[in-house]
């Protein structure tokens, strides 16, 4: 019998390491004779710069260089544009250090390299800029009004993006339906905040030739490929490490600033140096998300099936755009979720202001949609009188309707496609583990007849995941016994050091043990675009399993060989390949690796080394001499993760306080290679998700000020807000991809916004409320229930 | 967010630290806990020149009852606080309150003396001192003197002591017979300052039915803990009751005066500092009839 590995709760490889404080991250390294950096940032949201004056600054202690735009050679150009798109018609970058004028606060202007970073930060304070103020954009629905002062002057304009897509009939549909429900809905700014914060130290290496550097980022190849060609450097020449990473939710996935001018310094200065972001440069010069206002409307008939949805928003862009429009090309084409939109007009402008730039953050445009769709649902069941559930079960697209085009181009540029899916399945548990029927005919209605505020609330949602364009991996057997498997994709918590090791150990029935798995260092792989997106199990761990069961094969062709049987007779198990029932006939992986290496030295008296007749060149054509194979698996389009989440909330009303009194979650991530890792993502993204609707939001005041820019104010959910969750599983396999599995990074983070929306408007049903705004707080909820007050 | 250069000391003795302090006036600031102190100096709110390190004076802590107050030593840890028999015997309402400072880590760090002479509006120790009408030890090399909280406690973050003196004791007054305590608090999440929060101090008259006199302390609504001294006129000599509870909530209401911020309105603040007054007053007159005081 083959021992399981794929699909089995094992615990994460990873922990006793980081639990044990013995994780490596790059504040850790320190290099002999480093020097620390700290950034001049503008406390200004918009403004001219009329003159820096660094003199100062130089002539102090410890000082080392203090650069300005003039002094970074050839990081003088702009940052690039990662991900174009034809109706980005106005992208805008920065400079890596500002030239002219800065656009957010927190927006580099200048570079100390220092001693120390003390040093460096007492240098900070002896620089002087002549500012010259420019009105600043803040508010993005004033910034699209003609004659609204512009955040960057020469686009004529400050709306960077205007997309419109279109799928059927729209303006028909609504002409034609029985009810018209209509909704203004928002989802405030936040950021992910990683515990360890970004990182740079880079080392020009004068004896090899190389720029070796070490970077907190979700994509060290992608970084690699920046520094070489920026610096004229050969790939090889550049070696990006990302060692244990703490944390990324999206906001690493970038080519900031700091990664350019840290190794240029080295490169400069010929020292080691190093930058670590502190929390208050995170908070304004780290990439943030969220804000969207959509004005969104739907039509449907008589029993509640819809008939079409049009929404208009607007989508804040931040300063500049270098990650494109990622985000609202995403909510665009999720905002359908696991319902037949027969027509649909969706709309959005990526407007400009002068805030910290927007990319991706954990959900990325996706729980703003899924509020969206679930709160005109909600409206539906409400207006309609019909329970909530139900009209979602009207709505779902059916088990034998995949594949699904919601009629979208999504975000790889591939169509929309949902994969496969069974949505009333998904739903049908959730509320079977809620006793839905029991919970709302019974116990509310006892619970309510107590004074008590309570509410149920749903919500529904499908994550597309495992998007292209490939990833890559090498698994190779040592002739030591060991499996080493590279890949390109850096993890920041995923588990992927443990479930990529299942894959290859599922391949070969190897102990884990034996499984090595070496990422984020571009040495050891050099093709790949990086951790995002849910997207490493799907494409990452489809090419480790390609890669895995080529060396397989090699394997079993040289066994079959060696013994002298058909490989049809030979099995694979318990670390060995025999002759099937023969198991003394047979040899273990390591000594298949040694067959492969026809070595003229053994290097260990145990090998299987020995002089063999002349037959020709010692690796005939075609054959090689390890045990080894490099795959990569490239997705024809994203594969449809899907869940459904249901909580029973309690409102003080009197406070605003929120309690979750019980917290149901069902999830579809297709097979799951680890169900302890799958749901520790859940957890992850749910935490996050209630961050989101209760707790995390960044207040810029009309000035373009950020007002909460420590943890003090700007408030996370810790593990005492964060109720227990109750997960249950449904496994719908991904056609798509050899291993049938869908991601889950992001999941639990979408769906928690909508369901608690949901559950509080329930729990306030006496006060007649709608709510329409994420997140909330104790005072929005005290001022819907207390409208004279307010 | 490091901090700028400053000279550190660490005097082993009372003395030596009123010395130094005396020495260097609004140049030095003394270190306790550090739990306030550092964050603000490596955000460079703070730039004292001096810091004088109280951590190696041990007779700056400790607990001590008498029979008129309950005496705690600047340089007592919130977590010994916590903890202490004493305090959950003598001093109810500071036992109920302490666990609402911070997180444990916060309070195994933090000290007594540290928070009233941080004297953060929205922090417990201040509000508590405030609601039981104590005192606060200052020494300097110029002498001892003692002040009670409703002069200490000036403004936001602001105190009456001089730069030149250490706060080296709070004593917290003995409750009357027939007392009740209670202290409630709405924060954003566990462990943070509070959005509004309550201590609420009732004695009842011999029948046990009607108030003889009542305190209400407010954090978070103002500059400084908040007395709502209009609504304990109003308390005296009326019957314990839900309406009783009711119009001094109102009471509150009109007294109270607070501001808006990011995290709560004026208006939110005002109202549910009435709510926590009316189920204060209720909780504490509940204890006092049942003789547990808090
Ligand atoms: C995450 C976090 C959450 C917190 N939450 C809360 C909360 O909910 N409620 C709350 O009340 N507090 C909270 N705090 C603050 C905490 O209670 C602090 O410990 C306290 O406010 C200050 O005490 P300290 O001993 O750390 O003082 P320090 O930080 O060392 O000093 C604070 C100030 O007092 C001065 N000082 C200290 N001791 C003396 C003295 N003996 N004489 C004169 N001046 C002195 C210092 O010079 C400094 O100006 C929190 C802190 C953190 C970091």
């Amino acid at each position: 019998m083959p021992t399981r590995f794929f699909g089995e709760p094992i615990k994460r490889a990873e922990d006793p390491r980081l639990l044990t404080g013995r994780g490596r991250y790059v504040d850790d390294i320190d290099l002999p004779g480093q020097l620390h950096v700290a950034f001049l940032r503008s406390p200004l949201a918009h403004a001219r710069i009329r003159s820096v004056d660094v003199s100062a600054a130089r002539e102090m202690p410890g000082v080392v260089a203090v650069w300005t735009y003039d002094d970074i050679g050839p990081c003088q150009r702009r940052m690039p544009l990662l991900i174009p798109h034809p109706d980005l018609t106005h992208p805008y970058t920065r400079y890596p250090l500002a030239k002219d004028e800065v656009n957010h606060v927190g927006e580099p202007v200048a570079m100390v390299i220092a001693e120390s970073r003390y040093a460096a930060e007492d240098a900070l304070e002896a620089i002087v800029v002549e500012w010259e103020e420019l009105p600043p954009v803040v508010d993005i629905e004033r910034a699209i009004r003609p004659g609204a002062p512009l955040v960057h002057e020469e686009l004529g304009t400050n709306v960077a993006a205007h997309y419109v897509g279109i799928v059927g009939d729209p303006e028909r549909a609504f002409a034609q339906a029985a009810h018209v429900f209509r909704e203004r809905l928002v989802i405030e700014r936040s950021a992910g905040m990683p515990i360890e914060t970004r990182a740079v130290l880079a080392v020009w290496k004068d004896d090899e030739d190389l720029l070796e550097v070490w970077d907190t980022t979700q994509a060290p190849i992608v970084i690699r490929n920046a520094l070489a060609s920026l610096f004229g450097l050969a790939p090889t020449q550049v070696r990006v490490i990302a060692p244990d990473v703490g944390g990324g939710f999206g906001c690493k996935i970038m080519v900031y600033p700091e990664e350019v001018l840290v190794p240029y310094a080295a490169l400069v200065l010929k020292r080691p140096i190093k930058w670590t972001e502190d929390r208050l440069e995170h908070f304004v010069g780290t990439n943030h998300e969220r804000l969207q206002i959509h004005d969104a409307e739907i039509a449907v008939d008589g029993e509640g099936r819809i008939l079409g949805i049009r929404d208009r928003f607007l989508h804040d862009a931040g300063a500049y755009t270098p990650y494109g429009i990622i985000v609202p090309i995403i909510t665009a084409c999720q905002l359908p979720g696991p319902y037949k939109v027969p027509n649909y007009h969706v709309e959005f402008r990526a407007v400009y202001s002068n805030t910290v730039p927007v990319s991706p953050y954990r959900g990325a445009g996706r729980p703003h949609a899924c509020f969206v769709m679930e709160r005109l649902l909600d409206r539906v069941a409400d207006e309609l009188g019909l329970d909530r559930a139900e009209v979602r079960r009207r709505n779902f697209i059916q088990p034998h309707e995949f594949p699904y085009d919601v009629g979208l181009i999504f975000q790889d540029g591939a169509p929309t496609r949902y994969d496969s899916g069974n949505y009333p399945g998904m739903l049908d548990l959730l509320l079977e583990r809620m006793d839905y029927r029991r919970l709302v005919e019974e116990e509310l209605p006892r619970l309510r007849a107590e004074g008590r505020s309570v509410g149920v609330g749903i919500a529904c949602y499908v994550e597309g995941t495992g998007i292209g364009p490939y990833e890559g991996a090498t698994v190779r057997v040592e002739p030591t016994g060991q499996v080493y498997v590279a890949t390109g994709m850096p993890q920041q918590g995923q588990a992927h050091k443990t479930v990529l090791a299942q894959i290859v150990a599922e391949e070969l029935q190897v102990p884990l043990e034996s499984v090595q798995v070496v990422e984020g260092d571009t040495a050891h792989f050099q093709f790949g675009s990086g951790t995002y997106a849910s997207r490493s199990a799907v494409v990452c761990g489809s090419a480790v399993a390609l890669a895995a069961k080529k060396v397989r094969e090699q394997g079993l062709a040289l066994a079959a060989e060696e013994l002298e049987v058909a490989v049809e007779d030979l099995v694979v198990e318990d670390g060995r390949v025999y002759v099937r029932g023969v198991p003394e006939r047979g040899f273990t992986w390591a000594q298949i690796a040694q067959l492969a290496n026809p070595l003229r030295y053994a290097y260990a008296g145990d090998l299987v080394v020995r002089p063999r007749p002349w037959t020709g060149p010692a690796l005939p054509p075609g054959r090689q001499p390890a045990l080894e194979a490099t795959e990569y698996y490239s997705p024809p389009h994203a594969t449809w993760a899907s869940g459904a989440v249901g909580a029973l909330v309690e409102v003080d009303v009197e406070t605003g306080q929120l309690r979750f009194l019980r917290l149901w979650v069902v999830h579809d991530c297709g097979k799951m290679i680890n169900p302890l890792v799958v749901e520790g993502q859940v957890h992850g993204g749910i935490a996050q998700g209630i961050g989101g609707a209760f707790y995390e939001k960044l207040h810029y005041d009309e000035n373009g000020q950020l007002l909460n820019a420590s943890f003090m104010d700007f408030l996370m959910p810790t593990a005492m807000e964060i109720p227990r969750m109750e997960i249950a599983h449904q496994e719908t396999p991904s056609p798509l991809n050899p291993l049938g599995v869908k991601g889950v990074g992001e999941a639990g983070a979408i769906p928690m916004p909508a369901v608690v929306a949901a559950a509080v408007e329930d729990a306030l049903r006496p006060f007649g409320v709608r709510i329409t705004r994420m997140p909330l707080d104790p005072d929005q909820i005290w001022r819907l229930t207390h409208p004279a007050e307010a | 967010m490091k901090p700028p250069r400053f000279r550190y000391c660490s005097p082993e003795s009372l003395e030596e630290a009123l010395a130094v302090l005396g020495e260097f006036g609004d140049e030095a600031k003394p270190l306790a806990g550090g739990q306030s102190l550092i964050p603000m100096l490596n955000m460079r709110l703070a730039r004292p020149s001096v810091l004088v390190d109280l951590n190696r004076i041990p007779a700056l802590a400790g607990i001590e009852r008498t029979d008129r107050f309950l005496r705690i030593g600047a340089m007592t840890r919130h977590r010994a606080v916590e903890r202490s028999e004493s305090v959950a015997r003598a001093q109810p309402l500071l036992a109920e309150a302490i666990g609402y400072v911070g997180h444990l880590p916060i309070r195994t760090r933090g000290t007594v003396g540290g928070s009233i002479a941080h004297a953060d509006p929205a922090a417990e120790l201040p509000g508590v001192l405030l609601a039981l009408d104590g005192t606060v030890e200052l020494q300097s090399r110029r002498g001892h003197r003692t002040v009670p909280a409703r002069d200490f406690f000036v403004d936001l973050l602001t105190t009456s002591a001089d730069p030149d003196e250490l706060v080296i004791a709070v004593r917290f007054p003995v409750l009357p017979p027939r007392s009740g305590t209670a202290w409630l608090e709405v924060a954003r999440r566990h462990g943070d300052y509070a959005l509004v929060g309550v201590g609420a101090v009732v004695t009842l008259a011999e029948d046990r039915r009607t108030i003889r006199d009542a305190r209400l302390c407010f954090i978070g609504v103002g500059n400084t803990p908040v007395r709502a001294t209009g609504a304990e006129a109003a308390l005296r000599g009326q019957p314990a009751a839900a309406d009783t509870w009711r119009s001094a909530a109102e009471a509150v209401r009109n007294e109270l005066d607070p501001a808006s911020d990011i995290h709560a309105s004026a208006q939110y603040r005002r109202s549910v500092a009435g709510v926590l007054t009316e189920r204060a007053l209720a909780l504490a007159v509940q204890r006092a009839q049942e003789g547990t005081a808090g």
